[in-house]
């Protein structure tokens, strides 16, 4: 297994960032320093909440709450 | 996590109200509520006409949505405000607006501000130097006039706006950083009509940004993602950041500053004094309210438009 493979991809505002797999939604976004109450997760369409974990190799979408803001 | 209503996987959680919903039950929750506030702040009854005004972001599509699903008699209004910036912006907006009435079949006017005054909101704000290189405030007053007039020359009763919670509380934070009692004692989920002028009410005021993101979200609702290129770097967008830091660490903290504002306005506490209170005139040029005589601020600002181009 590749490295990229025990990772979780973010993807928000075009931007993508990776973190480590195996952690809960909301540690992850702790790690990237993202508010989790200024966005919500998307996974294959689905809105996932902050006590999900996440798996190797998935591709999370973070839609930005405030539009126009940073993040 | 669980929804509270059927056990099965939650799609939001709103820790405000210690409450998770799966799709469906949030799908159901969120129109009842909405539902509910119209009532309980007497917004509008069933057999009144409503008129939606519509931007092509989130809020105000899921209001049209979600008034539209509890079978209100709710028309829209777009206003072309003519910004481009290199993204298309007003285009974009418009598109989606359209296709979202098309797709349910709904009414919408749209108003194009440069076909019926002769210029966009960028080329206005230049030509009256108003606004510091931003031309915020000259859109606030043309979407104001606009929104009065349309309301009034097709005999809506109500003029509905998609502000959620995020954008009361943020204004409302505003205001208190600079006491602007006047400004306070107007903010309100209803403004009552006025002298031709139809009642303008918010039923989306006590629902988070976030809520109404994940309502368009779960609809499929096709919006602007990217909010006006002028509103970046805002006061406004300083302060919604601000307070979801304060959210994330006091769950419920946006909700109840806005309640408790609420409540002590009804009990008087905004009330401006009488030796500010003033009179309303009515403009001799368009006929709409104005806080001082003479001319109304969007008169006045097309005239000097006109002496200016």
């Amino acid at each position: 297994m590749t490295f990229e493979n025990q990772t979780v991809k973010f993807i928000l505002r075009g931007k993508t960032c990776e973190v480590k797999a195996g952690m809960t939604l909301l540690d992850s976004l702790k790690k990237l320093d993202i508010l989790p109450e200024s966005v919500i997760a998307v996974r294959q369409g689905e809105l996932i909440l902050e006590d999900e974990i996440l798996k190797p190799g998935e591709v999370i979408q973070l839609v930005a709450v405030i539009s126009g803001g940073a993040r | 996590m669980k929804c509270r209503t059927c056990g099965t996987k939650a799609a939001v959680n709103m820790r405000q109200h210690k409450l998770a919903l799966c799709k469906q039950h949030f799908l159901e929750w969120l129109p009842e509520q909405t539902a509910r506030f119209i009532k309980k702040y007497r917004m509008f009854g069933q057999h009144e006409k409503v008129l939606v005004a519509v931007s092509g972001g989130k809020d105000s599509l899921s209001l049209w949505d979600i008034l539209h699903r509890l079978g209100y008699q709710a028309d829209g209004l777009y206003l072309g405000l003519g910004i481009d910036e290199g993204i298309g912006y007003s285009d974009q907006s418009r598109r989606l607006t359209e296709q979202f009435a098309r797709q349910r079949g709904l009414t919408l006017h749209v108003v194009d501000i440069r076909s019926t005054y002769g210029y966009d909101i960028p080329t206005l704000s230049a030509l009256t130097h108003r606004g510091h290189n931003r031309p915020c405030a000259v859109c606030g007053v043309v979407k104001r006039h606009e929104m009065n007039r349309i309301a009034r020359d097709l005999g809506y009763d109500v003029l509905a706006t998609g502000h959620n919670l995020d954008d009361e509380v943020s204004v409302l934070l505003g205001n208190t950083f600079s006491w602007q009692v006047e400004l306070m004692a107007r903010q309100a989920p209803v403004l009552p009509a006025h002298d031709g002028l139809a009642r303008k009410v918010k039923p989306l005021c006590r629902f988070y940004e976030k809520e109404m993101t994940a309502y368009a979200l779960l609809r499929g609702i096709e919006y602007i993602y990217e909010e006006c290129p002028f509103s970046a770097g805002s006061t406004t967008i300083y302060y919604k950041e601000m307070l979801n830091r304060l959210e994330n660490d006091r769950p419920g903290a946006k909700l109840a500053f806005y309640l408790k504002f609420l409540e002590a306005r009804e009990s008087g506490l905004f009330q401006p004094p009488a030796e500010f209170a003033q009179p309303m005139y009515n403009c001799p040029s368009c006929g709409q309210l104005t806080q001082y005589e003479g001319r109304c601020s969007f008169c006045r600002m097309m005239e000097k438009a006109q002496s200016h181009s």
